[in-house]
């Protein structure tokens, strides 16, 4: 039995009301539903907006950030207002400020094997906002084992993609990206930035399609994958098969329970702003500064890229951007002691790996990245 | 002659191009053109004994090349190849 309509929400929801694929009956299905939103950031805030706005009876949000100024470029569901509060809190006031007749349930904690069926049970259909591979392994196995589509969205810098990811009539994450790139490879959007009004588009779209499947109208997207870029302004849909081999959705699947995803992707389950080497190889900010101030001799080499030097940038500091260092090592000495920095610290450990690796044995990366010189030691240069 | 869209994170491998066009009668002989003209993006799509990564899915018009006979398919003049890079961004 689907849940009646007030008069107030036949008001709210009239433009709805008039078309005939929604009409009374559909709203009424848009009432009954539950939709689970994993991630409240770039992707999530404009699902959970317009789900909200139209009228989705049960919104989850399960996301565990807290509102940062770095967030307000795209998170549009957060305001300025809300800086340093849960990004739960500050979604779900912002929701039922939208809609009052909603219920918002929220889960601040990390989406993790141990939560993650507990969680999602009870809800009709997940919509994977995350950013980083060990949470949409984790998102994707979870639905085939459950049996409820994933509504994938994915973003970085101008590119987007959109798929429903359902195992029941199609195929699932895994079958087009069986396993996860190496860690490192692919840069995350904290590292390579993104365009603020990407994840605008994308997760409307993934709004779009949540809907057509409560209301069971249209041509949902399982089997395509839309692949958007905002610089060409094109969107080219590719078909996509379900693999006889998949490992989780597959006639003989290995995957039957959800496992470990951060030991599988060989990442953090998080968009991790700072970086570190490890192994004793990083250096903090204001080590460094002291042993600057002893006047030891140190090569400073910043791996950003030259665009970032106008953010801010260290004396002295020589710039080869990661991805030339592999081809600039001879302009480099291995005999000098030297501290290798990026933004936040992550492109550096890559770059102490590769240069270990061509022999240099004196290299300390710099913990936290110019970031965290700026916060430590030097407070007039800007984070960003 | 056909051509390959590059998605924005290779697309500072490829000189910033976002479509390039590509010499070969097959997807492997287009790839080895394109490897040949920008070395650098090597390592983004294949792995060390030449084959291509698991992550790297490559599309000839709407068709992941899985389906299609691998980097051995037959190229025609006007084909267009797709690649989808592995995003995880939110």
């Amino acid at each position: 039995m689907l849940p009646e309509l007030s008069r107030e929400e036949i008001l709210r929801y009239s433009r709805h009301l008039l078309i005939p694929e929604v009409g009374l009956e559909g709203q009424r299905k848009l009432k009954a539903a539950s939709v689970l939103l994993i991630g409240t950031g770039g992707l999530g805030s404009p699902s959970a907006l317009y789900l909200a706005a139209a009228g989705v009876g049960r919104i989850g949000l399960v996301d565990y950030d807290v509102v940062d100024d770095s967030n307000l470029q795209r998170q549009v569901i957060h305001s300025t207002s809300g800086i340093g509060m849960l990004k739960v809190e500050s979604a779900r006031q912002r929701l039922l400020d939208l809609n009052p007749d909603i219920q918002v349930e929220v889960y601040n904690e990390p989406f993790t094997s141990a939560n993650a069926m507990q969680i999602a049970m009870d809800y009709d259909i997940l919509v994977d906002g995350t950013d980083n591979f060990p949470t949409r392994y984790l998102t994707n196995d979870l639905c085939v084992l459950l049996g409820k589509p994933n509504v994938y969205g994915s973003i970085f810098r101008f590119d987007g993609q959109v798929s429903v990811f359902d195992a029941r009539h199609g195929p699932c994450y895994r079958c087009l990206f069986p396993e996860p790139p190496p860690p490192g490879l692919v840069p995350s959007c904290a590292e390579g930035g993104v365009l603020g009004v990407l994840p605008g588009t994308i997760g409307t779209l993934q709004a779009t399609e949540a809907l057509k499947l409560i209301l069971g109208i249209g041509d949902p997207l399982i089997g395509r994958l839309l692949l958007y870029n905002a610089l060409d302004m094109s969107f080219e849909f590719v078909k996509l098969k379900k693999n006889p081999t998949c490992k989780v959705c597959g006639p003989n699947p290995e995957v039957t329970e959800l496992i470990d995803y951060e030991a599988f992707c060989g990442v953090p389950g998080h968009d991790h702003e700072e970086g570190a080497a490890g192994s004793g190889l990083d250096i903090n900010a204001s080590e460094l500064a002291q042993r600057l101030r002893q006047g030891n001799h140190l090569t400073i080499l910043d791996v950003r890229e030259p665009h970032e030097l106008q953010i801010s940038s260290l004396q002295g500091a020589i710039n080869i951007p990661l991805g030339q260092l592999a081809g600039r090592l001879s302009e480099l000495d291995s005999a000098d002691e030297m501290v290798v920095f990026c933004k936040a610290g992550t492109r550096s450990a890559r770059a102490l790996e590769l240069l270990y690796s061509a022999g240099f044995r004196k290299v300390k990366n710099l913990r936290g990245g110019i970031n965290s010189w700026a916060r430590e030691v030097d407070p007039k240069l800007p984070v960003y | 002659m056909p051509s390959l869209k590059i998605p924005t994170p290779l697309r500072s491998y490829a000189a910033g191009q976002s479509e390039i066009t590509l010499q070969g009668e097959t997807i492997d002989a287009a790839l080895q053109d394109l490897v040949t003209k920008y070395p650098t993006i090597q390592p983004h799509l294949f792995n060390g004994e030449g084959s291509l990564r698991p992550f790297v899915n490559l599309f000839l018009g709407e068709d992941n090349i899985k389906d299609l006979d691998g980097l051995a398919t037959p190229l025609k003049a006007n084909d267009r190849l797709l690649l989808i890079p592995s995003i995880a961004g939110g």
